[in-house]
């Protein structure tokens, strides 16, 4: 270990902007994709199960219609 | 035998639980070799004798650099699967990839920037590592971008792979240009000390964060494939078994 104080560790011997510069960056950037990443597959997964239960639901109805009302035009075989 | 009963997870429903499986391992090795990286960087490496603490950028720098090749070049042999065999999961796994490569192309050429501008003077120049590092990032970019222009996946992943062969000429060009031509951008990046004993320090803190960073690579673009793989196959059997699963547990 060769850092005095923090306020040395954060100088980098003038080279500070620079150097934090860099690893900001990077960690900034590599948080944003894992945050947006899986924002978005959790996303996909709920728009998925909500068409998937919507669908569910248009076909139970249509199923059910077409059991009680035999007449109409829903008369298909 | 061995290699046939790792065909069955080139099947869509069987990767996605494996992946889904692996993923919190690969995120624990990430952290794990980052933080032994970073520690070995940033607090047992000792300053350099020319850049003084100012390589220290080096640490992120050159595994950004080496991710965003290799990612190029993983992306590119899916894509050429793809192409030969047809296979799905293929396209899936390169279209998983790219958006992770481009973020490492970026992380490459900033922290360049934030090393070229004390050390050279200046943030760019056009020498040939730096402009066809530049030239793989667009290349990521261009590949997401056609992709993704193109409604039916499957004609994307095929649109997509062509792309992607024809780019993986850049990567030799890359890795090759501070040989080929007088570049500003120095050599070989390891001996950046005369000290072999400070070399190896440097070389492993540098060898873990590239480690953490290829974990890291693993772990967001397994998750990418998922969220492909769902929406892809939403017509199948088990992901509407998954996903009714899911909703009824809630």
């Amino acid at each position: 270990m060769h850092w005095n104080s923090l306020s040395d560790f954060l100088a980098m011997g003038e080279h500070g902007l620079y150097v934090w510069g860099a690893f900001g960056m990077t960690a900034l950037v590599m948080l944003l994709e894992t945050w947006l990443t899986l924002r978005r597959q959790r996303a996909v997964r709920q728009r998925l199960a909500r068409q998937l239960a919507a669908a569910m639901r248009e076909n139970a109805q249509e199923n059910a219609r077409e059991k009680t009302g035999e007449s109409g035009q829903g008369d298909a075989a | 035998m061995q290699f046939a009963h790792l065909y069955k997870f080139a099947a869509p429903a069987a990767f996605y639980p494996l992946a889904g499986r692996l993923i919190p391992w690969f995120w624990g090795l990430a952290a794990l070799f980052g933080a032994i990286g970073l520690w070995l960087g940033l607090f047992v490496a000792p300053a350099d004798f020319q850049q003084g603490q100012g390589y220290r950028i080096i640490f992120v720098h050159v595994g950004a650099s080496w991710m965003s090749m290799f990612l190029y070049v993983v992306m590119a042999f899916w894509a050429a699967i793809g192409l030969a065999f047809n296979t799905r999961l293929s396209g899936m796994m390169a279209s998983a990839l790219a958006p992770t490569g481009a973020l490492f192309a970026f992380i490459s050429l900033w922290t360049g920037a934030f090393w070229g501008k004390p050390m050279w003077g200046a943030w760019w120049v056009w020498d040939a590592r730096l402009t066809s590092e530049l030239f793989l990032f667009f290349l990521y970019i261009g590949f997401i971008a056609l992709t993704r222009a193109i409604d039916d996946p499957r004609r994307a992943d095929r649109a997509g792979a062509v792309l992607a062969l024809a780019g993986v000429i850049n990567i030799p060009i890359i890795y090759f240009s501070v040989k080929w031509w007088n570049t500003l951008h120095q050599g070989a990046s390891v001996s950046l000390t005369k000290s072999p004993s400070m070399a190896a320090v440097m070389l492993w803190g540098m060898l873990f964060c590239a480690l953490a960073m290829w974990m890291y690579a693993i772990a967001i673009s397994l998750i990418r494939a998922r969220g492909i793989i769902l929406e892809r196959e939403r017509h199948a059997d088990w992901v509407k078994a998954l996903l009714t699963e899911a909703a009824g547990g809630h």
